[in-house]
């Protein structure tokens, strides 16, 4: 059992990929091979040699060589990530213990620097218990949520630890952490710093003072840059009070300026089962990992324990098609086996997953979210029904705020058409853009606003193909459509396909992006009758005040050749009022 | 310190118009109806509307036997709504403007009135055409009472043709009334123009016909040479389409001296429809006063398109323009469906997809066409295109 399947993969992998490079430059120069072919060679030859100096990384030297892959790549960009993890943490565990959440976040400068900031997160959540918090804030891909399938906010346990090492590694101060989980027991405050090398916390800790039945707070020094705008921790907060209507939050920026986003619901988000994988979406690689950690007996057990769905007829049957006994032990079961069984699994027939484990936000509350921060004339959303990708039950939602007030008509009771007048703005983060500008676009996967890298996202790459011409609005070709409107798209599921660590877009599977297209043209329709009614409004509009110019000119023509008298002029002036305005039907 | 603002002083209204000619009776009657039904329609709160004839060759009829186009029955009514608010304002405008001028004993041109408009705020016209339209609506629905642009007391302002050759023109003068005799011969270098309101004019003359000529190049190529004292013609330049006052000035002198009339035009189709049809028969914009404005015993002498292959002139390709015109006449225009020689001619020209200027004879010579071409022509007039 010495060759994992993995490593069959890589070792397929290399000769194919030197195959390529090498039989072109044979057939195309025969004469001196040319450098690059050299290279290729050299590499070869030295293959066993490289192996030789190949060793085990820790995961958080991987990340102080790769923290762009986690969100850390510029000081601006890092600010708005620790905010991001630490409020989705937050999130995540008040939503667990079914508290309503109130958060605190706070940004301050460290000193007068305008380059170190202190990141400060408060909730009123259940607090972790003495062992943990260490672990929790000082160790990459150590969590709750990497080794279950169930729609949280975080998935892998990677972020807060990871924001709590950039901060340690700019700033050399450790992660600080106030935790009480219960109304009963002691406060307790750490200092955490992270042994880079071994992937393992060092920290101190002691009993304070805090007034607070529970919740947990934490503080991390970091490089940063803050400023406002697109992007910036504002906005972020803002798109996060939009799907999370039920959380308050309270926001202090580096000036002292303070936001609160108020409640818009008590309901908190029902709570989700936890599933097991279904066995349409694992890959060959966990495949093995879950053969390997199975305390299961047999290979039928194993089976129909750790994997959703599979009954004993099922069992049976990927058994047979791998040409497997059920009886077998799975942890006798070798890779060429492991990989006989993943077949088997692809071609059998499986039902789908059950779909209790999604926790869409739901048509009121997406408009509820839209209606408390984005001012606007329209609002619409759409839910779907959730479905699966690749075993991974996931839901789309869609929702739609459209029109700015005061550039809109409204049509009273007694059919006079009027101008609606704006009201004062209160939020200073404005989502909508104006008439002329393409709309904004805000992602969400299981209610985290995704903030960056929207062109490589399945949810821009469906706005965009979607046809929106259809629904009254104009759309340069392949961008995004024009109009004063905000589409808020959001991502459920168990698993979110990211395509890359720092959670920032969503990878572009078919069946993904068809139920975004069937989401989106939902929505569309409700808008498009929307859209339609107010153009049919502004054209009537304009026909109305067209008749108020030139009925005076008219009656004043008729008063100058029938020498009519003032009263009779202004009667003429009504009528044709009447004549031409009243009876004209919308 | 700021310009002073221009302030117009108030214009003095005209004392003694002295009375109103019958004609201007019946015009401010009909303005006066106009307005009334119009007036009675929203008192009634109804939507008033205004019929006018259809001026458009679709509601002209070419009668052969009176030589004109004379107007069909149909009507365009015109009901006041969003889409017709503004015309229907700017047309009563118009009206109330007329009877004014009527009021004042004045008037005033097209373009006048244009301006005049400029006053009207919202309800005046960006472009003259516009306010022409509006004019020609008024026209020709008055028409029908026998009311004229003149009385309404609109002027055209555009350029009248020139004459060169044996006439003399009987005027008067404008300050003390006394008859003047312009000889047309006397020009020199220049030419007699022809005013834009001709009515009053006599002639005498001695010519044996008058010849009528679309380009200004041509017309000074023969007036210069006095093609007129050789061939004993009266020369009239149109440069183009000839204008209204133009026909009228070439029909009364036709008719006072029983004239032959022949037209020497282009050789493509916007000569033979919109300029040469027009002198003879009216234009189908103007139906309803065709009868005084078009010339029936016009002929056309040429360039024909025959004339084309017979002299071996220079052609150009006709454009997409030209050859759409074409086959719009002979499919359209009543005057050119009731004259087979003109749709052969037409055909002709079509299968041969080519054009010619009149200037082309000059490929003979310069003066080819006064030596040659034209005495030529003049030998089989019969033979010229109807």
């Amino acid at each position: 059992m010495t060759s994992t399947g993995q490593q069959n993969l890589f070792a397929e992998a290399d000769p194919k990929m030197a195959a390529d490079k090498k039989s072109p430059d044979k057939t195309e120069k025969p004469t001196p091979p040319p450098p690059t072919r050299d290279k290729t060679q050299k590499r070869a030859e030295t293959a066993e040699s490289m192996g030789q100096r190949q060793r085990e990384i820790s995961v958080s030297e991987f990340f102080t060589k790769n923290r762009h892959l986690l969100g850390f790549d510029s000081p601006r960009k890092a600010l708005l990530t620790a905010v991001k993890e630490a409020v989705d943490n937050s999130l995540d565990a008040c939503e667990e213990a079914r508290i309503q959440p109130d958060l605190k976040v706070k940004i301050s400068r460290i000193g007068t620097s305008e380059k170190q900031f202190t990141v400060t997160v408060e909730d009123n959540g259940p607090g972790i218990v003495k062992a943990q918090v260490p672990n929790v804030f000082g160790r990459l891909l150590y969590g709750s949520k990497f080794h279950r399938l169930r729609q949280s906010r975080g998935q892998q346990g990677i972020g807060i630890s990871a924001a709590g090492m950039y901060g340690l590694l700019t700033t050399g101060n450790p992660v600080r952490v106030r935790t009480k989980p219960g109304k009963k027991s002691v406060p307790l405050y750490f200092e955490i710093t992270i042994d880079t090398a071994k992937n393992r916390p060092d920290f101190t800790d002691k009993a304070i003072e805090w007034e607070k039945d529970h919740g947990t707070e934490v503080s991390i020094d970091l490089e940063g840059e803050y400023r406002r705008g697109q992007k910036s921790v504002e906005e972020f907060l803002k798109l996060m009070a939009v799907a999370n209507p039920h959380v308050w939050l309270h926001y202090t920026d580096p000036d002292g300026n303070v936001t609160e986003y108020q409640r818009g619901t008590k309901e908190l988000p029902p709570e989700v089962d936890e599933i097991k994988p279904h066995p349409h979406g694992v890959e060959l690689g966990i495949l093995l990992k879950m053969v390997g950690e199975s305390e299961n007996r047999t290979t039928s057990a194993f089976l129909q324990e750790d994997f959703s769905r599979v009954g004993p007829t099922v069992a049976k049957e990927i058994c047979e098609k791998a040409g497997i006994k059920p009886e077998t032990n799975p942890r006798r079961l070798d890779s060429a086996d492991v990989a006989k069984i993943k077949a088997a699994i692809d071609a059998t027939k499986i039902m789908a997953p059950p779909l209790s484990c999604i926790a869409p936000i739901g048509e009121e509350l997406i408009i509820t979210g839209l209606k408390k921060e984005v001012e606007a004339d329209f609002y619409v959303a759409t839910s779907r029904k959730p479905v699966v990708y690749r075993g991974h039950p996931f839901a789309i939602e869609v929702g739609i705020a459209y029109g700015k007030p005061g550039d809109t008509l409204h049509m009273t009771d007694s059919g006079k058409i009027v101008e609606v007048a704006a009201k004062k703005n209160e939020n200073q983060e404005v989502l909508m853009g104006a008439a002329d500008e393409p709309v904004r676009l805000i992602r969400f996967a299981n209610r985290v606003p995704l903030v960056f890298q929207q062109s490589a996202c399945a949810i821009s790459k469906a706005v965009i193909d979607c046809n929106w011409k259809n629904y009254g609005l104009t759309q340069p070709r392949g961008a995004l459509p024009i109009g004063p409107m905000v589409i808020f798209v959001h991502f459920a599921s168990v698993w979110v396909p990211f395509t890359s660590e720092a959670k920032e877009a969503i990878a572009s599977y078919d069946e993904i992006l068809e139920e975004l297209r069937l989401a989106l043209m939902d929505a569309g329709r409700k808008l498009g009758i929307h859209v339609r009614k107010g153009k049919k409004l502004a054209s009537e509009f304009k026909k109305r005040n067209y008749i108020e110019v030139y009925i005076p000119h008219l009656v004043v023509a008729l008063k100058d050749i029938l020498k009519l008298d003032e009263k009779e002029a202004a009667k003429a002036r009504d009528n044709l009022t009447v004549v031409l305005e009243k009876s004209r039907k919308l | 310190m700021a310009a002073k603002k221009f302030v117009p002083k108030p214009q003095p209204k005209k004392k003694d118009r002295g009375p109103f000619s019958d004609l201007d009776k019946v015009t401010l009657r009909e303005i006066a109806n106009c307005a009334t039904q119009v007036h009675a329609a929203i008192r009634a709160q109804g939507k008033p509307e205004l019929k006018f004839p259809d001026r458009s060759l679709k509601n002209a009829r070419y009668d052969k036997k009176d030589g004109y186009f004379v107007m069909g029955r149909s009507r365009v009514e015109r009901t006041l709504s969003v889409n017709t608010v503004k015309s229907f304002a700017q047309t009563l405008k118009m009206m109330a403007l007329s009877q004014q001028l009527v009021d004042e004993d004045d008037f005033a041109t097209k373009r006048e009135a244009y301006y005049v408009s400029k006053n009207w705020e919202e309800a005046k016209f960006d472009e003259q055409p516009e306010s022409d339209a509006a004019m020609d609506d008024i026209e020709a629905l008055f028409s029908l009472e026998g009311v004229m642009r003149e009385h309404l007391r609109f002027k055209a302002d555009e350029h009248g043709g020139k004459v060169a050759g044996q006439l003399v023109v009987l005027d008067r003068d404008r300050e003390t009334g006394r008859p003047l005799r312009i000889d047309c011969t006397g020009f020199g270098s220049g030419a007699y123009s022809i005013p834009t309101s001709v009515e009053h004019l006599g002639f005498e003359t001695k010519a044996k016909f008058i010849l009528v000529i679309e380009t200004i190049g041509m017309f000074e190529r023969l007036s210069q040479h006095s093609y007129w004292k050789t061939a004993n013609c009266i020369l009239i330049g149109t440069a183009g389409v000839p204008t209204r006052a133009t026909r009228r000035f070439v029909r009364k002198l036709a008719d006072a001296h029983k004239l032959p009339v022949y037209a020497f035009n282009d050789c493509d189709p916007y000569a033979f429809s919109n300029i040469y049809r027009t002198l003879k028969v009216g234009s189908g914009n103007a139906v309803h006063l065709n009868q005084f404005f078009c010339v029936p015993q016009a002929r056309f002498l040429g360039v024909s398109p025959q004339d084309i292959v017979d002299y071996e002139l220079p052609t150009h390709a006709l454009k997409d323009v030209d050859i759409k015109r074409a086959q719009d006449m002979l499919k359209n225009d009543p005057f050119f469906q009731a004259h087979k020689e003109w749709q052969k001619a037409i055909e002709m020209m079509l299968k041969s997809g080519q054009r010619a200027e009149q200037q082309a004879l000059a490929k003979h010579g310069l003066n080819f066409v006064i030596e040659e071409y034209l005495p030529q022509k003049l030998k089989e007039a019969s033979k010229f295109l109807p």
